[in-house]
């Protein structure tokens, strides 16, 4: 099939670019002025703006990362004193999560997709879409002023009492994630609304792409558990700075209150971080499994299973803060239920998959990574959940391993997936496809590298978040720091290409990998609007990969 | 909601035509996205409180005589005018959607001003019972110095310290709905609003009723029980 025919599948979709004569410059040279990107409305600059910052992010939470493996390469003192190996793995964390993980694939991929997903122009309120970016950017000076004059050393978790009585400075760098939160806020409400009421004709609910599901899935927890971390950071900051005792034992206070609404918001944020994941993924798999995706009501359903059910999670961090049995019973029941709908997507992918003509490109190999660090990721989340389980391993380095595996082992593949896939579509550009699958095996294998080690540590009894360990620990960590290094090689490799191909790499078709999904019926790099002529119709479903020769008979939802 | 802020003042007696943004189908579809927007939006101010009330909740729950104690030395006479006044001002502030609507952009000027200066007096009223409360040293946490013996009771810094927390979050709200709705006002007193074209209006109604629902809740929690 010739990537015309994708236009040619769906009538009236989009006008062939020879009936309109007059010229539409893409979105990337209309306007070409700093002022023109700075204080543009256009989503889709936004969200090129966005993948710029998070990747500036990224390299920071990972430069935190390699200082703290480079430290326990040995197990007394290495590179740092104690106190900066606190404040490193702390801002590692606030970093990583603040600003890479929870914004990076709504902020980039989502800005930039959702709106042509849907047939839009734009997303609903363009300049609150601005402001959340720079919303972003405030908190985020903000919060690395902060770490920059002293920094933190509370963990990200930021528990009380003891973040209400360091010296550290943790009042900018909560007051920064405070401002974060609201730009979260902004994002969810505009996805939510342009899902609502800007649907080109004909994209019904159940015609919207599975990444438009994720994403308005992840919009909702973003708009209901955001305003309860807003809230509970400020009254650390006025803790901090007034000492009202709500948190402090000695005052009267409860800490554990802290726990419940610190992880009412962070138990969900999880949510917020994969779930865009799992749409990426959602596209990626029919596409290069040339399928249509298997069970895609099931797949949407799921991943609203997912962001109700992450509500009633959140007391599964708190098995050994004294809770009671009957809590920890309850809670470990509801943790598990994120399970049921984790597996539901899993076989619906693996079912996609199934007998698919697998078309085994760099974003191909990044689903393989993908399926395999949220299995086994999920997998130990589910053996968290037990209750008895979970007290011998609780903060030690099994909960480290398994967070990242999930959390960031599925996030980074979806986020480098992501890139790899819309990279045409965003820049217009085609890169090297034999360095982006070697950088897909450095990153999975140093992935694995990295934390298969600590599952070990963990399980051997080594704390997170220590400084000193005992000599027997000494040769997994040194396993670990190497693989972390071979990890941060993948990326390098990874950035080297991409730029490269940001220059010099051929011009790239409107759909190179032969999609379905709607995004690819209009041009590479997309106009200003995005469409060129009317509004387009929508007349099949966003993974409609059916071969018409081979299936006459209508295609199975 | 986008359209208006562009929109030029207009001295005659009719209405400007409200504009629709590029990236909107129609009028019909931008009034809705700013509604459902705004309701989202106000859903996330409830959850804001919501965490207030849940640390309410469990503090009356460990500490059921002292909050019992400080809630009576609260003025029940103030908190009770000012939720007078505030009721009020929603009522006013209700009318001006519906003068909006029949474009008698005049009397949605008279209707917020009125909605303003209860909001003011309902700081005023706020100020001196904040003033008394310093005086007598009914202070929140470590700073509480009231030497009253009806008051030496496990908890009642803490009821303080949730008293000065949600009442003056709930102040700051009143601040930014009175700066909100003072720039209706001047978009209300250049006549740009209609029947077509009342969103501005309504929405700004809409989080000043916000504001009121949260006082509704405050003040038997506060004041009453």
């Amino acid at each position: 099939m010739s990537p015309s025919s994708s236009a040619e599948a769906v009538p009236g979709a989009v006008p062939a670019p020879d009936e309109h004569h007059e010229h539409h410059p893409s979105y990337l040279v209309d306007g070409t002025t700093v002022k023109s990107w700075l204080l543009t409305l256009d989503h889709k600059r936004i969200g090129v703006m966005y993948l710029i910052w998070v990747l500036l992010f990224f390299l920071i939470g990972g430069t935190y990362a390699l200082v703290v493996r480079l430290e326990l390469l040995t197990p007394g003192p290495t590179i740092i004193d104690a106190m900066t190996y606190n404040r490193a793995f702390t801002m590692h964390g606030v970093v990583m999560i603040f600003l890479f993980m929870i914004p990076a694939i709504p902020g980039a991929f989502g800005n930039f997709m959702l709106p042509l997903m849907l047939g839009a122009k734009d997303v609903a309120f363009p300049r609150l879409n601005l402001l959340s970016l720079y919303l972003l950017l405030i908190g985020a000076v903000i919060a690395i002023w902060g770490m920059i004059n002293g920094g933190m050393d509370t963990g990200w978790t930021f528990y009380t009492p003891y973040s209400t009585h360091t010296t550290t400075t943790v009042a900018p760098i909560l007051f920064g994630a405070f401002i974060i939160g609201f730009s979260s806020i902004a994002t969810g409400l505009n996805f939510i609304v342009t899902t609502h009421t800007m649907r080109a004709p004909g994209i019904t609910w159940f015609k919207m792409p599975l990444f438009v599901w994720a994403m308005y899935a992840t919009a909702c927890i973003q708009v209901l558990a955001t305003p309860v971390l807003g809230l509970v950071l400020l009254l650390v900051v006025g803790e901090q700075l007034f000492h009202f005792g709500i948190f402090d034992p000695a005052r009267g206070g409860d800490p554990v209150l802290f726990q419940h609404l610190f992880w009412f918001y962070s138990h969900p944020a999880v949510y917020i971080m994969v779930l865009p994941s799992f749409g990426v993924m959602s596209e990626i798999v029919a596409a290069f499994s040339r399928k249509n995706i298997f069970g895609y009501r099931a797949v949407a359903f799921s991943s609203l299973g997912i962001a109700f059910v992450g509500f009633f999670a959140w007391g599964h961090h708190m098995f050994v803060s004294g809770q009671s049995t009957f809590n920890a019973g309850v809670f470990a029941v509801l943790t598990m239920l994120v399970g049921v709908f984790t597996a539901i997507k899993v076989f619906n992918w693996v079912g996609t998959v199934y007998k698919g003509a697998v078309d085994f490109k760099t974003p191909f190999a990044y689903f393989c990574g993908f399926l395999y660090f949220t299995v086994f990721g999920g997998m130990t989340g589910v053996a968290f959940a037990t209750a008895s389980l979970d007290v011998p391993w609780h903060d030690t380095y099994f909960v480290v391993a398994h967070f990242h595996f999930i959390m960031v082992g599925a996030t980074i593949m979806a986020f480098m997936a992501a890139i790899h896939y819309w990279f045409p579509k965003m820049f217009g550009k085609m890169y090297h496809e034999g360095w982006g699958l070697v950088s897909a095996a450095l990153i999975i294998l140093g992935f694995n590298a990295t934390f298969i080690p600590q599952f070990l540590l963990g399980n051997a009894g080594m704390p997170r978040r220590y400084y000193e360990y005992p000599e027997r620990f000494q040769t997994l960590n040194v396993a670990s720091t190497a693989g972390a290094s071979l990890l941060a090689l993948g990326f390098i490799v990874s950035a080297i290409y991409l730029v490269y191909a940001l220059v010099y790499g051929e011009k790239a078709a409107a759909n190179p990998w032969n999609s379905k999904g709607y995004e690819w019926l209009t041009e590479s790099p997309p106009p200003t609007h995005n469409f060129v002529g009317p509004q387009p119709i929508y007349t099949e479903e966003p993974h409609f990969y059916v071969d018409p020769q081979k299936a006459e008979e209508p295609h199975a939802v | 909601m986008q359209s208006n802020a562009a929109a030029p003042a207009h001295p005659a007696g009719v209405p400007p035509v409200p504009q629709v943004a590029a990236h909107f189908a129609s009028l019909d579809v931008q009034q809705h996205a700013a509604r459902l927007g705004m309701w989202l939006f106000l859903a996330t101010e409830i959850l804001l409180f919501a965490g207030l009330f849940v640390i309410y909740a469990n503090y009356r729950f460990m500490f059921h005589d002292g909050f019992a104690a400080a809630s009576r030395h609260l003025d029940l006479m103030l908190g009770t005018v000012n939720t007078i006044v505030l009721i009020t001002s929603s009522f006013t502030a209700a009318m001006a959607v519906h003068y909006a609507k029949e474009a008698k952009n005049k009397m949605v000027v008279v209707m917020f001003v009125l909605t303003i200066l209860m909001a003011l007096g309902f700081l005023v009223i706020k100020y001196f019972e904040y003033s008394h409360k310093f005086h007598v040293g009914q202070l929140p946490g470590p700073y509480f110095s009231d030497p009253n013996p009806e008051l030496q009771v496990a908890g009642v810094p803490m009821y303080y310290a949730i008293y000065f927390l949600s009442t003056g979050l709930h102040g700051f709200h009143v601040v930014i709905g009175m700066i909100v709705l003072g720039w209706i006002t001047i978009k209300a007193n250049r006549n740009e609003f209609s029947g077509r074209n009342y969103t501005a209006v309504e929405l700004g109604s809409m989080y000043w009723h916000l504001v009121d629902l949260v006082w509704i809740f405050l003040f038997p929690m506060l004041y009453l029980i």
